[in-house]
């Protein structure tokens, strides 16, 4: 099968499986729920990290640099601010 | 070594799919969240080893930068302010994949394969448009902005010729690498995210935020492409699906069409419709007594009181009426507080436990049996104005107040909701309002209840 054909199945399985993970989530779990996809696609960091490790001129360094930086803090900044949000679902009421 | 690194890719791709799940459920959430994190740090430090790679120090550097700062500040930010810092964090993904789309656009590496070539560019194009479309979304919610509307003469014309232009230009880059004009077509894309966000009102940012999300999502799924990076292609478009379909939801939820959201301008226009009755007023003590002698109580938590940082002055009023032997529960509207969701975080923060939080299927057929349902801060989420065809809410799925024996509505003044339309609850003859923010009326509510 010519590659292409592959990524564009991977595409669509990836995109399916997206679809039904959330289809059967409820409503109060949205908001956690977009933060932690939020932080899934922090994963963009280890593309960045890829593009900066094979920079060659400096203004490729420069912009794979603000890459990693942008990918890094998307990846911890999202995975703070979802385990801060789900953390309050497991707590036991005070009273 | 190349494989070492393939393997590790496709093990986080598994525990993002499998974590993502997990987070689907309250009782599995937080585990899900812990693989899913394993899974990115595992996938990080596995980069490392990718055959041919250079500029190590500058990568951990970067790494350690962007690691810190987001990690404190999300960690300083109060719960009210998540849904901004979810804006903010997003729009940086999304100006990782423009940077990473930059870099390959300039090297030019895909002469030969104008597929990837495109999947680069668009990618690009969808990852920048995110990148500054949450910073303004961001601006606005944090208030850095005016959270209103921002509209100006030739708006829409001027949006439609720059988005235009950045889509040729998507064209013209194809079989050319200018450095100019790579330029001319971020500063289109990243200019295009600024306009298209500006006319987009502080009610409708929430699913301005969840778009821009699945656009980020989707952005690093086409560089995943581009790049070859199976881990960036699954991750990506799982997200870009998943955001598409939460996205979608919400929109659904606030009775707005997505493109109604996206067009902007809503809740500028003023409805005038003549309402019958007339607002009452009732006094703390009334209040006290009222609630204090109920059998049942309903709280209706809203915007206002998210604003107030009300949430653990309410569970202390629900505790004193517990102790009294008053059963109370909290109906959550879908789109209560700034995000679907966000409201059960806040509660749930103040300690409320989980089973008494009621979605709105759950709790309207239990207002009628409901002695007093107590309106905090809410708005247009309680107007049953929604359903009656003409209404600019109509069609709105709302919580059944009116129905309750008597409703108390704690408010600051007599404004009106996101809609602009006047709140015909407000005006039933079962309907008292306590002026006051919901944060002093709650402590005094409680200092009386105590003392009944």
């Amino acid at each position: 099968m010519d590659p292409a054909w592959a990524a564009l199945y991977i595409f669509l399985l990836a995109a399916a499986t997206g679809y039904e993970v959330i289809s059967r989530v409820p409503v109060i779990l949205h908001t956690p729920l977009m933060s932690g996809s939020n932080f899934i696609h922090g994963i963009v960091v280890v593309g960045a990290m890829v593009i900066l490790g094979k920079a060659d001129t400096p203004v490729e360094q420069a912009i794979g640099f603000v890459g990693v930086v942008l990918g890094a803090a998307n990846a911890a900044g999202g995975y703070v601010v979802t385990e801060r949000m789900l953390e309050m679902f497991e707590r036991k009421p005070k009273s | 070594m190349g494989n070492l690194v393939e393997l590790a890719y496709f093990l986080t791709a598994l525990l993002f799919i499998l974590g993502l799940k997990r987070m689907a459920s309250p009782a599995t959430a937080r585990s899900g969240m812990v693989w899913a994190g394993v899974a990115m740090v595992v996938a990080t430090l596995v980069t490392f080893l990718t055959p041919g790679m250079e500029n190590f120090g500058l990568m951990i550097l970067a790494l350690i930068i962007g690691t810190v700062v987001a990690w404190v500040a999300a960690k300083k930010v109060q719960m009210t302010d998540m849904p901004q810092m979810v804006a903010i964090y997003n729009g940086m993904g999304g100006g990782a994949a423009g940077a990473i789309a930059a870099v390959v656009l300039l090297r030019g590496e895909y002469g030969g394969d104008l597929g990837l070539k495109f999947l680069a560019i668009l990618g690009g194009l969808i990852g920048s448009v995110a990148f500054s479309g949450s910073i303004v979304a961001f601006a606005k919610l944090q208030g850095l902005m005016p959270g209103r509307p921002i509209q100006f003469p030739g708006q829409k014309p001027l949006n439609v010729v720059v988005l235009l232009a950045a889509l040729v230009l998507v064209v013209v880059l194809m079989p050319q690498e200018s450095p100019l004009l790579i330029l001319v077509f971020f500063v289109l894309a990243l200019s295009f995210g600024v306009l298209m966000t500006l006319p987009i009102g502080g009610g409708d940012m929430p699913v301005a935020v969840s778009l821009f999300n699945a656009m980020t999502g989707l952005a690093v799924g086409f560089e995943g492409f581009a790049i070859g990076n199976a881990a960036l292609i699954v991750a990506g478009t799982v997200v870009g699906a998943a955001g598409t379909l939460l996205t979608l939801l919400m929109a659904k939820a606030m009775n707005r069409s997505l493109w109604s959201v996206l067009v902007g301008g809503f809740g500028v226009e003023q409805e005038t419709g003549e309402v019958k009755g007339s607002i009452k007023s009732i006094d703390l003590e009334d209040a006290v007594v009222m609630l204090g002698y109920a059998s049942r109580v309903i709280f209706v938590p809203g915007y206002g009181m998210a604003v107030a940082q009300a949430q653990h002055k309410l569970r202390e009023v629900a505790d004193v009426l517990e102790s009294k032997g008053v059963r109370v529960d909290y109906a959550i509207h879908p789109v209560a507080g700034r995000m679907p969701g966000h409201m059960n975080v806040l509660l749930a923060e103040a300690g409320v436990a989980y089973e008494k939080l009621h979605d709105l299927e759950d709790i309207n057929p239990e207002f009628p049996q409901a002695d007093v349902a107590v309106v905090i801060g809410a708005n247009d989420v309680v107007n049953p104005a929604a359903h009656r065809k003409g209404s600019p809410l109509y069609g709105m799925p709302i919580l059944d107040v009116d129905k309750a024996k008597n409703a108390i509505v704690i408010k600051r003044g007599q404004g009106k909701g996101f809609a602009g339309v006047e709140n015909e609850l407000f005006f039933a003859d079962n309907t008292r309002m306590l002026y006051g923010d919901a944060q002093s009326v709650l402590g005094q509510l409680v200092q009386s209840l105590k003392k009944l």
